[in-house]
């Protein structure tokens, strides 16, 4: 094992022979490069959200055909530090009536369920932080604790605006766990386990040509889950004066700020990972670690320009839309989909692989036509109930 | 290595614990809370006799998984129940809902 | 004392900590964080235990959804932002002899048993607890027939908690 296909553990092992040189007890010297390595990750990734900083406004403003940051520093790039410096320095207020702890503890817990995402992305074919055979289900757990922060900022803020906001946040990600849940057990039946390096393993086709209306139904439940527009009624910023952090301020307001754009990049990388291939492209990842990560992080990117496309370009929709369109559209949708793709998936086990992938991609269209066509005529029906309403009282309003 | 009765204890006395906050509360939900304490107590156990006993018999996971199941819908029942008496009687301290009918 | 024994005893002594807070303090809403915190201990000894999938699970189901479901019912059945007067009712002592009781009980009965301090076995690493699981939930000769009645009380709850809390205007 040389460096350029596995760094981590040839550093490890190095780290581990400086330290026992000094003296340490082997477990320590192994825990000590654990915590060492943990902290190495998320420096990187608070480095990272900087810039995901920097490339938000300017993809905002290219879509709002405007140029964005551009007088700090080259191309604006310095903007992010100077926001930061203006964050750190303002005042910390806590208001008076709010629950003084919980309501400081909201944006850590918020900031800490978007890093402990990343102990279970695959940056390589050996550099994953921790190997876990139940990965899918654990990308669910941290959601819920984002969950969690969201509501402990809104009752800590003594504030009816932000009760409200924080209600319909997590009324509206509670509701979207479920497609979510669902469809994420598609890519398990593919590659027969939960674990994320089992899924990338399994990805010699990439899953999207396998099961392209389950990476659009997870991409759907993942801007709901993250909180962005068009579902972003937590903070509807011209209905709701920001939602549930109006009261935060400085800092804190920085870590959920920071906590949301990180968390879409990480959602950016899952839908690339659990459908696109992850660190895989036709064999690249095989001649050095470090292009791996590069291909995932391009990835990721991809995923990220695509949730913000969507965020800048559709309408927010009123909450009790979103929630139909869930119970409604989505769920029974993703059920049948897990259905249809388990009983194809026994069908088709031991045949060629074309005739799978042709097979999964066929079925997976035959679904979201009937979908549509089932809501088109719904509309219809109900379109017609209001016209003929309509109708009436014109008729009785002319006589 | 942790001998299998320190798991016991634990959840002995979160077994315990949980028995308190069902008797000597006042407030309905909190009665609730006591009784998920409960149910979790009896989860650690089951998980820790699965460990403990022979790892290849399964039971003991599928045994706690029933509970998960079982625990969720008694929870969503009872906190319903309990919202429809204060819509009801305006009040959810248990002393007061006394009354089977006015 | 091993890592192992220091790690559960830390997890252990907040789990219990929290717990006792759960049914001391007087602010509702704080009881259900408590909880929060008790139950995210608990997935702690749980994956302590080698059971990782009952941990994450433990961390959706319960506090992704049970705990969230508290926190609402606290809020819903409140008359203003604070919550007054003293919470626990006039019996608790009896209620606190009741519990010391319950836990002596059970210490004194688990004394008696033999296989008491017996340590684990090295888990075997070609084990693969979530795939056996998947396994007996699901094969005739094993639990699907649980399964399939939990799933039933599941649906026999969800049509019954809707209808009892609804609000007919």
């Amino acid at each position: 094992m040389n460096f350029w296909n596995d760094p981590l553990k040839v550093a490890a092992d190095w780290l581990l022979g400086i330290f026992t040189g000094w003296g340490m007890p082997e477990l320590v010297a192994q825990i000590l490069i654990g915590f060492l390595g943990i902290f190495v990750l998320i420096s990187l990734l608070m480095v990272l959200d900087i810039f995901l900083v920097w490339i938000e406004r300017k993809v905002v403003s290219r879509f709002q055909d405007r140029i964005g940051p551009n007088r700090v520093g080259p191309f604006g790039l310095i903007q992010p530090f100077a926001d930061i410096i203006k964050l750190l320095i303002k005042e910390d207020i806590t208001p008076e009536g709010a629950d003084r702890v919980v309501f400081n503890l909201a944006p850590i817990l918020s900031m800490m369920s978007v890093l402990i995402l990343w102990a279970v992305v695959p940056l390589a074919p050996k550099m994953l932080g921790v190997d876990l055979n139940v990965g899918a289900l654990y990308i669910i757990a941290a959601g819920a604790i984002s969950t969690l922060s969201i509501i402990m900022a809104g009752w800590a803020s003594n504030n009816k605006y932000a009760l409200i906001g924080a209600f319909r946040e997590v009324a509206v990600m509670i509701s979207f766990e479920i497609p979510m849940l669902t469809v994420l057990l598609i890519p398990t039946i593919f590659a027969g386990s939960m674990g994320i390096g089992a899924i990338t393993n399994a990805q010699s086709v990439w899953f999207i040509f396998l099961a392209p209306l389950a990476a659009l139904i997870f991409l759907i439940a993942a801007i709901a889950e993250l909180g962005r527009a068009p579902f972003d009624m937590g903070e509807a910023e011209s209905e709701l004066v920001s939602g549930y952090n109006i009261e935060y301020s400085g800092m804190k307001f920085g870590m959920f700020y920071a906590g949301e754009l990180l968390h879409a990049f990480t959602y950016g990388g899952f839908w690339s990972i659990l459908f696109f291939g992850g660190y895989r492209f036709f064999g690249l990842e095989q001649v050095s670690a470090f292009l791996a990560i590069a291909v995932i992080l391009f990835k990721a990117l991809v995923g990220y320009w695509i949730i913000m496309w969507v965020k800048y370009t559709l309408m927010r929709i009123r909450i009790d839309h979103m929630l139909a369109f869930n119970w409604k559209f989505l769920t029974p949708l993703a059920f049948v989909l897990l259905m249809v793709v388990a009983f194809m998936n026994a069908l088709l086990k031991g045949t060629s692989p074309w005739l799978y992938v042709s097979g999964m991609f066929l079925s997976n269209v035959a679904v979201g036509w009937v979908a549509l066509e089932i809501a088109r005529v719904t509309s219809r029906k109900a379109r017609e109930q209001v016209e003929g309403a309509k109708r009436v009282i014109e008729a009785e309003a002319h006589h | 290595m942790v001998p299998l009765s320190w798991y016991l204890i634990f959840a002995a006395a979160l077994f315990s614990i949980g028995l308190f906050g069902v008797l000597a509360r006042r407030n309905a939900v909190a009665i609730l809370l006591g009784i998920e304490l409960m149910l979790n107590s009896v989860n650690v156990n089951l998980a820790a006799f699965w460990r403990y006993g022979d790892v290849m018999q399964i039971a003991g996971q599928v045994f706690a998984i029933i509970v998960f199941a079982v625990a969720a819908a008694e929870v969503s029942v009872g906190l319903a129940l309990v919202i429809s008496v204060y819509r009801r009687r305006n009040t959810v301290i248990a002393d007061e809902i006394d009354l089977l009918k006015w | 004392m091993t890592g192992e024994q220091i790690m559960f005893l830390l997890v252990a002594l907040f789990t219990l900590v929290s717990a006792s807070r759960v049914v001391t303090t007087g602010n509702l809403v704080h009881a259900a964080l408590w909880l929060i915190s008790t139950l995210f201990g608990v997935a702690v000894i749980f994956a302590l235990l080698n059971a990782g999938f009952l941990a994450v699970v433990q961390v959706v189901v319960y506090i992704g959804a049970i705990a969230i479901l508290f926190i609402f019912a606290v809020m819903l059945t409140r008359k203003d932002m604070r919550d007054q007067g003293p919470q626990l009712n006039k019996n608790w002592w009896f209620g606190g002899l009741l519990a010391v009781g319950t836990f002596g009980g059970l210490i004194f009965l688990l004394q008696g048993w033999s296989g008491l301090s017996k340590t684990a076995a090295d888990f075997p690493s070609s084990f693969d607890a979530v795939n056996e699981l998947g396994i007996a939930l699901t094969s005739p000769t094993g639990y699907v027939l649980p399964f399939e009645v939990a799933s039933v009380l599941l649906v026999a709850a969800l049509v019954g908690a809707v209808y009892v809390a609804f609000n007919r205007k």
